[in-house]
């Protein structure tokens, strides 16, 4: 199988300019590949810098050198080079992520929240309605608030809100940050057959989990990060 | 594809003071740039150079124009450039009362856009311009109401109605949700927000709100005394800033 994701001697730290520049040494030189139909799960103790690597491969965080090439179309982008059309265009046809906070956008109903990727691929809203619906209903969100903002939703429904527009497009590549860690054992095992489903259709998975049982569940392989 | 705009080396120099210097960037069709920086940082200044009401003391502004390409828009006589923000542009300003004609009604603020660009037939034109208040959220009944008797949020959908009933490529807005309340901010946001991705628009944004430019921007400028001191996607200047004074405006404010 060819390699979606390739990160070569990637490294990053952060600098604090506004707390006397102290820098906070993340990863050096960290590589990392993975092939479509695999899951990947970075683990490590608190800190160790999981977050921060899938926040590069999203092309959210900026590393100081390296290189993130990431299969797309046709071809190869390096996420950590390419201007920010090219990654926006990246996101929107082959990169998912599933962050560990829903990021609620005032005003739009939890159903257009979850469509909105695959309304962004130009798929016609009753479709993409259609397909958001479904991973609502299977991640046990009442239809009842389908048609509210999810700002007032509580924790554990903010982020199956999350899930659901994470795996709405079926993106080739698909980034999860502890998208488990406020759920319930029943949509747990939703996300662990969203996972399986996803793997058996061929997408590159890289996932962070706090959760033993479903690291276990889903790892094609794990990927240690010291810290 | 060209870019929309090509901007390079732009400087605006107020005698000695810096209005903006040396600030070059492209903006592609249905890119949303997003300018930021505290007041006084030059982003007024930096939006009137690109949308051809003050011209720069040096640096080039390109517009791919739809029928010769990519022209310098100080370089072209005053008619075409006059033609071109009739047409192609719209400018949101950030007080409505500078961008609408507080003497005429709702509908021949609308309307009168549509004439500018040859619209002749009143029963089109009037029909447009009730589709359009439609679309900021204003009730048709108030087409023939002066715009004196609107709120603040109205007047300011109404000056969005009058910049994109012609359909322009590219808007300029300057702080767009400034003097507004804050539930007055989210509706006219989400607004904005709809209307720039359904019409596949190109834009720039600014404000000082980091919210706002989140919300509506692809990529963010950061501006400090009249420089862009960095530049991005937006998640990711507003996520891992790197230069402190964008470090600065990020820790300043509660979750932009
Ligand atoms: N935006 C940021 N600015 C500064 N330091 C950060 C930022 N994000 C994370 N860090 C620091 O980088 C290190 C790695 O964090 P993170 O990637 O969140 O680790 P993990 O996800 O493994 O817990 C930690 O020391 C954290 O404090
Ligand atoms: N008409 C003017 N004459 C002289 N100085 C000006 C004028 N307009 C703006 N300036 C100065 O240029 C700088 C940038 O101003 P401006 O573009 O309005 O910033 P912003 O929009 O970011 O608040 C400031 O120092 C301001 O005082
Ligand atoms: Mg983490
Ligand atoms: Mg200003």
């Amino acid at each position: 199988m060819t390699d979606q994701i390739r990160v070569d001697s990637l490294s990053k730290t952060y600098v604090l300019h506004t707390q006397g520049g102290i820098e906070i040494p993340v990863f050096a030189d960290a590589a990392l590949s993975v092939a479509s139909g695999e899951c990947v799960t970075l683990h490590g103790p608190s800190g160790a810098g999981k977050s921060t690597l899938l926040r590069c491969l999203y092309g959210n965080c900026k590393p100081d050198s390296g290189a993130i090439h990431v299969s797309h179309g046709e071809g190869t982008v390096d996420i950590a080079s390419a201007p920010p059309r090219v990654v926006m265009e990246v996101r929107r046809r082959t990169l998912g992520y599933v962050s560990q906070f829903l990021r609620a956008i005032p005003r739009v109903p939890a159903l257009d929240v979850v469509a909105e990727p695959l309304r962004a691929l130009g798929v016609p809203v009753e479709t993409a309605q259609a397909r958001a619906g479904e991973l609502l209903a299977r991640l046990r969100i009442p239809e009842r608030l389908w048609s509210l903002a999810p700002a007032t939703f509580s924790g554990g429904e903010q982020q199956r809100v999350n899930i659901a527009r994470g795996f709405a497009a079926r993106h080739p590549i698909l980034l999860l940050d502890e998208p488990t860690a406020s759920l319930d054992a029943r949509n747990r095992a939703v996300v662990i057959e969203l996972i399986a489903e996803a793997k058996a259709a061929g997408t590159a998975l890289v996932g962070v989990f706090h959760d033993d049982e479903v690291r276990e569940a889903v790892s094609t392989r794990v990927h240690t990060m010291q810290g | 594809m060209n870019p929309l705009l090509t901007v390079s080396g732009l400087t605006r120099m107020y005698g000695n003071r810096v209005g903006c210097r040396d600030v070059s960037f492209e903006l592609w069709p249905g890119g949303v740039m997003g300018i930021v920086g505290e007041s006084g940082s030059g982003k007024s200044t930096l939006l009137s150079c690109l949308s051809a009401r003050l011209e720069p003391t040096a640096g080039r502004v390109l517009y791919d124009t739809r029928e010769d390409g990519p022209v310098d828009i100080y370089a072209m006589g005053e008619p075409r450039r006059r033609m071109l923000m009739r047409t192609d542009w719209g400018i949101v300003h950030q007080n409505p009362r500078d961008g609408l004609r507080m003497g005429v009604s709702a509908g021949a603020n609308v309307g009168e856009r549509l004439m500018a660009v040859g619209a002749r037939h009143y029963g089109e034109i009037r029909a447009q311009a009730d589709d359009w208040l439609r679309k900021v959220e204003i009730d048709g009944e108030r087409i023939d109401d002066l715009p004196l008797t609107f709120s603040g949020g109205m007047l300011q959908r109404l000056q969005i109605a009058r910049n994109l009933v012609t359909h322009p490529r590219l808007v300029f807005m300057d702080e767009p949700t400034g003097g507004l309340d804050v539930s007055v901010q989210a509706r006219l946001l989400d607004l904005l927000r709809r209307l720039v991705t359904d019409l596949g628009l190109a834009a720039i944004i600014v404000t000082h709100d980091l919210a706002v430019a989140r919300l509506l921007a692809h990529r963010l400028m950061v501006m400090r005394r009249g420089e862009v001191v960095e530049t991005g996607l937006t998640d990711q200047v507003l996520d891992d800033p790197h230069h402190p004074y964008t470090q600065l405006l990020v820790s300043s404010v509660l979750q932009p």
